[in-house]
């Protein structure tokens, strides 16, 4: 029996291969040149990082599977890979001034962001518990090398240790709660897992929580969020905007997965946690963001907060919930990378800088880029008509017909809440004395400025096909 | 007595509570915490190969052997970053990691 037949086709991992085979190319091209050519290496990542993602477009129509079953590629994973692979490119686009810099020409970072996001690819179309462990190991090792890769820094390479150590407990924990669900229900793959849990035994739920706490760890939510604060501030700025932006979109995708497709059958039992999760996440990045001074610390608590609001579409369980977080996540995206590129373009004399009093006058010293972040921050705090306000509206409204009234009104609560320290910033920008002129902006920040915030202000002009997408997506999972 | 499931069960729930302790309780040094999540790790094969053993299925086993390889990759990668660290500060002690309140 040939490979073809046995369901071991290739063409559902060709994006991937794409992928793999070109950052290899570049590794060869990198060593071999040396640090001279990073600006063209990572020029070119970029373009295989757009290349790969015709790839996704182009494999044809419907649900494909291979490798005995363990790789699925639906109309989820597409919606998925296409935006971890926009946020991947994007992010790396924003690190080109980083990169710039004598001391820092290291070709590594565009090949271990690509790497990632090859792990990010493998995550998002994972159909078994061994795929989405390789997966999500993939995904990591390269983000915690990513997290110290300003060698010289000691910020830089504490937060990597941070996130290395965290990191792999959590994906002890997560392998902890395969081992018991293997154990279990006999099989390791989604579907079978759904055939064998149809009561909820004290084993299986044991794993249960043990693979969600690993996940909640991955996507930074309340009570794991404890090394995001810290990795966010003490890792290079573009560096974070990476952290904020894909490897988001891929765990928050295996989640949704996870929960939907492999323990259907036992949707009370984790409807519970995920509940939980998300009230804690919401409340805690309401309330802990309002202290603090930098910006990036402030962003990691405000992407714990969305990740909370996130999850309350999944808690929903419903295919409207699914559509709920994928539209969040894909407009989540869009508003942080935005956000990113206005703290990156934030420098004077050549130096970054990064507390919230620095944004002072900003309004009166580059107008236009205070503008954009102002209508970024009320996108983030949910306020119509911008792109955030939809974002979080799906959510509810999913929330809402599931029955979960308490979680939708803790959630709007915290939603208002959160908006306090978002208009601290616009009040800072608008109303306090200038510091003095920031540098000119680079080019590609200020493209990547202008699509993003356009993509928020105008969203609600023409909103259908994001949505059309997202409720295809979701469709696939049920 | 016949040694069943149940014992192998046990002992890997004790070696992956000891893991975690071992991260947690640590004030030491940061090589004790990379010893930890080996010890997790390990905890987790002894269950994947004890349940395959158990189930008469050989996909436990394959899960416990990619496991050890990954695990492979994880410590040279914690190693690796621990060594830049260690450049910087010129300690490896954890009460020494703050630069950043968390």
């Amino acid at each position: 029996m040939s490979f073809q037949a046995a369901g071991y086709s290739l063409t559902p991992a060709l994006p991937e291969l794409v992928l793999t085979v070109s950052a290899m190319v570049l590794l060869m091209l990198g060593a071999f040149r040396g640090e001279k050519i990073t600006g063209l290496v990572t020029a070119l990542a970029v373009a295989m990082l757009v290349v790969t993602g015709l790839v996704v477009l182009w494999l044809p129509a419907g649900k494909l599977t291979t490798f005995g079953g363990s790789f699925i590629v639906d109309d989820f994973a597409r919606f998925l890979k296409v935006l971890a692979l926009t946020g991947s490119a994007v992010a790396l686009i924003l690190s080109r001034g980083f990169l710039e810099e004598p001391s820092r020409r290291i070709f590594e970072y565009a090949i271990l962001i690509m790497l990632s996001t090859v792990g990010m690819m493998i995550l998002i179309s994972a159909a078994d518990l061994i795929t989405l462990y390789l997966g999500l190991e993939l995904m990591s090792l390269a983000l915690y090398v990513v997290a110290s890769s300003h060698r010289d820094d000691a910020k830089s390479t504490e937060a990597g240790l941070k996130y290395f150590v965290l990191g792999a407990l959590s994906s002890g924990m997560l392998l902890y709660g395969a081992s018991l669900i293997y154990g279990f229900t006999g099989t390791v793959s989604f579907a079978g897992i759904a055939a064998a849990a149809k009561e909820p035994t004290t084993g299986l739920v044991f794993g249960l929580v043990f693979l969600l706490a690993g996940l909640c760890f991955k996507i930074s939510a309340v009570p794991f969020h404890m090394w995001t604060p810290d990795v966010y501030e003490g890792a290079p700025t573009p560096v974070t905007a990476f952290f904020a932006s894909a490897p988001k979109v891929a765990a928050l995708a295996v989640f949704t997965r996870v929960a939907l497709t492999a323990f259907p059958g036992i949707t009370s039992q984790w409807q519970q946690i995920v509940v939980f999760v998300a009230i804690a996440s919401m409340v805690l990045g309401s309330f802990a963001a309002i202290g603090q001074k930098n910006i990036k610390r402030l962003m990691a608590y405000s992407s714990i907060g969305h990740m909370g609001f996130a999850l309350v579409g999944l808690a929903a369980g419903t295919q409207e919930g699914a559509q709920g977080v994928l539209v969040y996540i894909a407009i989540y995206v869009a508003m942080t990378l935005g956000t990113f590129s206005v703290i990156l373009a934030m420098k004077r004399n050549g130096q970054p800088v990064e507390t919230i009093s620095d944004f002072a006058g900003l309004s009166r010293t580059n107008p236009l880029l205070a503008f954009f972040l102002a209508m970024l921050l009320f996108s983030l705090a949910g306020i119509p008509p911008l792109a955030g306000f939809f974002a979080k509206f799906y959510v509810f409204l999913a929330a809402i017909k599931a029955g979960l009234f308490t979680l939708a009104v803790i959630g709007v609560v915290a939603s208002v809440i959160g908006a306090f320290y978002y208009l601290t910033i616009i009040k800072v920008m608008y109303f306090d004395e200038p510091k003095g002129a920031v540098d000119p902006v680079r080019t590609e920040l200020r493209t990547v400025l202008a699509v993003a915030g356009g993509f928020n202000m105008l969203f609600f002009i023409y909103p259908a096909p994001l949505i059309t997408a997202a409720t295809a997506a979701a469709k696939s999972l049920f | 007595m016949i040694i069943g499931l149940g014992h192998y069960l046990s002992v890997a729930a004790i070696l992956f509570t000891l893991g975690i302790l071992g991260i947690f309780l640590n004030r030491k040094n940061v090589i004790v915490i990379l010893m930890s999540i080996e010890l997790i790790l390990l905890a987790v094969n002894i269950n994947l190969v004890a349940f395959s053993s158990f189930l008469n299925d050989i996909v436990g086993q394959v899960f416990a052997l990619l496991v050890l390889t990954v695990a492979a990759a994880e410590a040279a990668i914690g190693l690796a970053v621990l060594v830049v660290y260690f450049r910087n500060r010129g300690s490896i002690a954890v009460e020494d990691i703050n630069l950043m309140k968390g």
